[in-house]
């Protein structure tokens, strides 16, 4: 086969598939502010990505905090160690890794059981049901799960961000002896409201990205168990790598300010 | 293939998936009150051409005049026209699994209607009845039924908004002999009671017999037969022949590849 041919080939569908992508996330997004809104569908998805993913991404929070106090100290030739250890801390925790790593723990739980969800439904006909029944499917299975997820998240993060700065609290005071009362003197004179924010703002786009790759995905699945697996399989890949990305653009973006 | 009065009329239908044409012009009418069968092998696009009617499936050509209206340019407006008289009965029932079954029946009443709670449980338990399952059965979930369980709640939820349509995919596929008549014989009663137009496709010649007031075949993308139940032993077509009696040697060839 021609190499030029197939490369081009290649380019075009994913140029393609990220048109799709990018009209189903714009409809999905729209989906909830035109027309009716199903309240139950969107509580019940709020309190799922929501509410139980909190143990997760505590757990990841307050063993990253602790990990990270370890190498900030390892890694200081400084005398004043005890000072800056919980300014790098707090901005790396409520700046990147917070948002970053609460959006993969809930991109690995939620967009993947979205994504074998509807991805189930549409193989098992639900989906073409639905619409014989006269319910939107985008507006009874997309719209509340992409809402839920976009408002979820930041709230996520901000538990995360706490969380995730008391384990280096812990690791500081506990493991370390560092005196408390400096440790959290430090964290509040530097850390600034726009750090939190930021980090806020990128946990909503990160839930928005989540949901709309869990819902795509699972959305045009097609062929029976393997078509579910593929689907699942392929939403948490993309959910994360847009996560990341999306990561990189939001952060170059809020240093330029 | 016209009639006097057809709610359903189709002219030229065309579709085609990836170069491969499942539906090549296919014209068809449906009198309003009547029960047409669409008989015909495994992959002869009758699913394609029911979705189509429902409109589930955009065709690439061709007319589906509904009431007057033709519904094939497949807007928003002609699905929203088409799923608010029509009831489908899915192949596998297709039932929500994460919602009680009187949910499932009452789904449309909740959700599109905007029935009370009560009105629509109600509303659900008398299909239930009507398809000879007790009130208890609604608070089950769909995996706790056998398939003919499943089949008859699916009926119950095509029936429940009274629709002016009925479609029935393979209903008595995957089902025993006697709970294929059970079924079959539902969906004669109910189509009767509402006095809708419906539309069946099946390969089972039992179930295409008792539930047809008329049979289409369709081989290759083609309506190439259409006769009354009675007519259909002596239709004088031999592909017709070889389908009804079921005989593996005919005009129509299997694509079966065998190893050299």
């Amino acid at each position: 086969m021609n190499v030029f041919a197939a490369t081009g080939r290649m380019t075009l569908d994913a140029v393609a598939e990220i048109g799709r992508l990018s009209a189903f996330g714009v409809r999905g997004g729209l989906s909830s502010f035109t027309g009716r809104f199903y309240w139950k569908a969107f509580w019940s998805a709020l309190a799922r990505i929501g509410f139980t993913s909190l143990p997760v991404v505590g757990l990841t929070a307050i063993f990253t905090g602790g990990a990270l106090a370890l190498n900030i100290y390892e890694g200081s030739l400084l005398p004043n160690t005890e000072s800056f250890l919980p300014q790098i801390l707090g901005v790396s925790i409520v700046r990147e890794l917070g948002p970053v790593l609460a959006a993969l723990m809930v991109a690995g739980r939620c967009s993947s059981a979205m994504a074998a969800e509807i991805g189930t439904m549409r193989v098992t006909e639900q989906i073409d049901a639905m619409s014989t029944l006269s319910v939107d499917p985008f507006k009874y299975l997309v719209a509340p799960r992409i809402l839920a997820t976009t408002i979820a998240l930041p709230f996520l993060v901000l538990i995360a961000d706490i969380i995730g700065v008391y384990g280096g609290y812990l690791v500081s005071v506990y493991a370390l002896k560092f005196s408390a009362p400096i440790y959290v003197q430090n964290l509040i004179d530097f850390l600034s409201m726009d750090d939190v924010t930021s980090g806020l703002i990128k946990a909503a786009v990160f839930g928005f990205l989540i949901s709309v790759m869990g819902c795509y995905y699972g959305y045009t699945s097609r062929g029976g168990a393997g078509g579910v697996g593929n689907a699942t399989r392929t939403a948490v890949v993309a959910a994360a790598v847009a996560v990341l990305s999306a990561n990189y653009f939001l952060t170059s973006l809020f240093v330029d300010f | 293939m016209s009639s006097e009065n057809p709610k359903i009329s189709i002219r030229n239908l065309t579709k085609s998936f990836g170069g491969n044409d499942v539906l090549r012009r296919v014209d068809l009418d449906v009198e309003k009150g009547k029960s047409l069968v669409v008989i015909g092998g495994s992959g002869t696009g009758k699913s394609v051409l029911v979705k189509s009617v429902l409109g589930l499936i955009k065709p690439d050509g061709g007319e589906i005049v509904v009431d007057g209206r033709n519904i094939a340019r497949n807007t928003a407006g002609d699905k929203k026209f088409m799923a608010r008289q029509s009831g489908m009965l899915f192949q596998g029932a297709a039932l929500f699994d994460s919602l009680k079954v009187w949910e499932n029946i009452a789904f449309r009443l909740l959700h599109a209607d905007g029935k009370s709670r009560a009105a629509a449980r109600e509303k659900a338990l008398d299909c239930l009845a009507q398809v000879g399952l007790a009130a208890e059965v609604g608070d089950l979930a769909p995996s706790e039924l056998s398939g003919g369980m499943q089949k008859r709640v699916g009926l119950a939820r095509a029936i429940a908004a009274d629709p002016e349509i009925l479609f029935f995919d393979e209903p008595t596929t995957g089902l025993d002999p006697i709970m294929a008549d059970v079924i079959n014989n539902l969906i004669v009663e109910r189509v009767k009671a509402l006095g809708a137009t419906a539309i069946s496709i099946t390969h089972d010649m039992a179930s295409a017999r008792k539930i047809a007031d008329e049979i289409a075949m369709l081989y290759q993308g083609k309506i190439i037969w259409r006769g009354a139940p009675d007519e259909i032993e002596n239709s004088g077509n031999p592909m017709v022949e070889q389908f009804v009696h079921g005989r593996a040697d005919g005009p129509i060839k299997m694509q079966l590849r065998r190893r050299a």
